[in-house]
């Protein structure tokens, strides 16, 4: 700092730091921080405290995953299309990450790599609709099927388990693809020359090298498509139709449909815990893997 | 094995498109029933320009995000200067505060926001979204304009203070400009970020004020018109010039840097 410190100064470059975030701090207050704590004032009441009904605290809310076993049942729903959806992109965004990053180069990668992550920044629930086009009967598949077999029956992938993962994975997977490229694109090519020249074989090399320096980009990737994933409820109703139950639906529903606030808040609350717990375990793995460097 | 490589990257590609483009021809093919040969036709798009409910939400639409990307740029631009060229305690917990609008998943905060918004009588409707959007905006703006003002020299302001200006000049003078193309990257985002989002505004509009996103969500679920396909063939040709002019504005800026 040129400028000495006298205790004027000093004092007024407090009140301008203060004076430059006090608006967005201040707004994210009203309109994230605040909410929070409503709704965690909410989920703890019989009834949400509207005209002059009073107030009575109550754990009934969260206790409900007990007393209404069904509600078990959509979080398991949910938690399969996460691991689902998280599965299957790990298995398809891993190999396309690493062709990105050592297949192509120059130019060309990058015009790849504008085409994969392009898709992301378009409005997701567009793409969850295009789906349909190709799902439902009578839809794309389905003719592409008659084209190939005429007398097969009339075929419907639209409203099924099925069609929920394939449309998320769609959705997600340039998240995958994204951070597993960046860990692969660090990889040197001197260590892979060096365990080749000492005569490890292909897939010795792809288990004890890549795959761990890539794990870093795994595990974020994985958080990035879980997380929003167990929350989602436009895809599984859209894609889904009755099958697609989640614990999103619910949530969802309670707010909307049955205005039940209170165990709406305390479904959500869960599922924040649910979604922090996932952070706090994977930032102990990460921090494992590029901690010691 | 760069062959296979390539070619998988291509099929991974095709995936990611085919049912977009599936959905782009079928809008503007004449049949509504996906029949084939396909015969082009404009009238689902001619059909759009008689939808009211569509275009009011298309207005609203532009409005928030026009809004939002004002007000979080702004108010981004300002906190983004406090963190990255002051030094005060609490700053990592400032720093960590703007993660839960990015990390919580969109319905968590959507349904808080419909809950505290509604109980303290600031209602549902077109402000209402418009205070979410910003909120979902801000961290994305500070950290841009944070990274910008990371590759941008500190010591140019305080040379121009000590030669006699006054931090506001210095300011306006030195930093500014060339920190214009982050803020101005930043303010594209926030207008795509409120542009696409879903979520939140659908907890936050009310039967009859809405936007275009919520919009298609209610036609979807009130059953499928080609009417869709046209008007989110539109919509992603919107979006996706936002992307190119944002790439290519953080490109420029990279460039610069690499001379």
């Amino acid at each position: 700092m040129l400028k000495g410190g006298n205790i004027g100064s000093a004092s007024r470059r407090g009140w301008t730091t203060a004076a430059l975030l006090t608006p967005a701090y201040g707004w994210l207050m009203l309109a994230v921080f605040l909410p929070l704590g409503a709704m965690l004032f909410f989920s703890v009441l019989k009834a949400a405290p509207f005209g002059n009904r009073p107030l009575q605290l109550t754990l009934d809310n969260y206790l409900a995953f007990f007393r209404r076993p069904y509600l078990i049942d959509v979080a398991w729903t949910s938690i399969q299309i996460g691991l689902w959806t998280t599965g299957l992109c790990v298995l398809l965004g891993l190999p396309a990450a690493l062709a990105l990053a050592r297949a192509t180069k120059g130019s060309f990668r990058q015009v790849l790599f504008l085409l994969v992550i392009l898709p992301f920044w378009t409005n997701g629930l567009v793409r969850i609709f295009s789906w349909t086009t190709v799902l439902q009967e009578g839809g794309v598949l389905d003719q592409g099927l008659h084209l190939v077999a005429p007398s097969a029956p009339a075929m419907s992938l639209l409203y099924s388990f099925p069609a929920i993962i394939i449309g998320l994975v769609h959705a997600y997977l340039p998240y995958m693809i994204l951070t597993c490229y960046l860990s692969a694109a660090a990889i040197e090519d001197a260590s892979l020359e060096a365990a080749r020249s000492l005569g490890a074989r292909s897939l010795v090399i792809f288990w004890k090298i890549v795959l761990p320096l890539c794990l870093p980009g795994l595990v974020s990737g994985s958080i990035l498509i879980f997380v929003p994933v167990i929350g989602s409820f436009m895809e599984p109703r859209i894609l889904g139709g009755r099958v697609g139950v989640t614990m999103g639906t619910v949530i969802e529903d309670q707010f909307v449909q049955a205005f039940n606030w209170p165990l709406g808040a305390a479904l959500s609350f869960i599922m924040l815990a649910v979604v922090l717990a996932i952070f706090a375990v994977s930032s102990r793995v990460l921090s494992r893997y590029t901690g010691p460097q | 094995m760069i062959a296979a490589g390539r070619a998988y990257l291509f099929a991974t590609i095709a995936f990611l498109y085919l049912p977009i483009a599936l959905m782009v021809v079928m809008a503007f093919n004449d049949s509504a029933l996906y029949a084939l040969p396909i015969e082009p036709s404009l009238r689902w798009f001619e059909a759009l320009a008689d939808n009211g409910p569509l275009l009011a939400a298309t207005r609203n639409s532009v409005v928030i995000a026009s809004a939002t990307s004002v007000i979080a740029t702004a108010l981004g631009t300002l906190a983004a200067l406090a963190l990255n060229r002051r030094r005060f305690r609490g700053q990592t917990l400032l720093k960590v505060l703007l993660l839960p609008p990015i990390a919580i998943p969109w319905l968590i905060t959507g349904t808080a926001m419909l809950v505290f918004f509604f109980w303290t009588g600031i209602g549902r409707g077109i402000h209402a979204m418009m205070i979410g959007h910003v909120a979902l905006a801000l961290p994305y703006v500070v950290l841009i304009v944070g990274t910008g003002l990371q590759t941008l020299r500190s010591d140019l302001e305080e040379a121009a203070m000590s030669l006699g200006s006054t931090p506001l000049h210095a300011f306006f003078t030195v930093t500014l400009p060339p920190l214009l193309p982050s803020i101005v990257a930043a303010a594209l985002f926030a207008f795509a970020v409120s542009l696409d989002q879903f979520v939140v505004s659908y907890f936050l509009s009310t039967p009859g004020v809405s936007t275009l996103p919520v919009e298609i969500y209610s036609s979807i679920r009130k059953g499928f018109t080609p009417e869709i396909n046209a008007i989110s063939t539109i919509f992603l040709g919107v979006s996706t010039l936002l992307v190119l002019i944002f790439a290519q504005l953080s490109d420029l800026r990279g460039r610069r840097e690499r001379r």
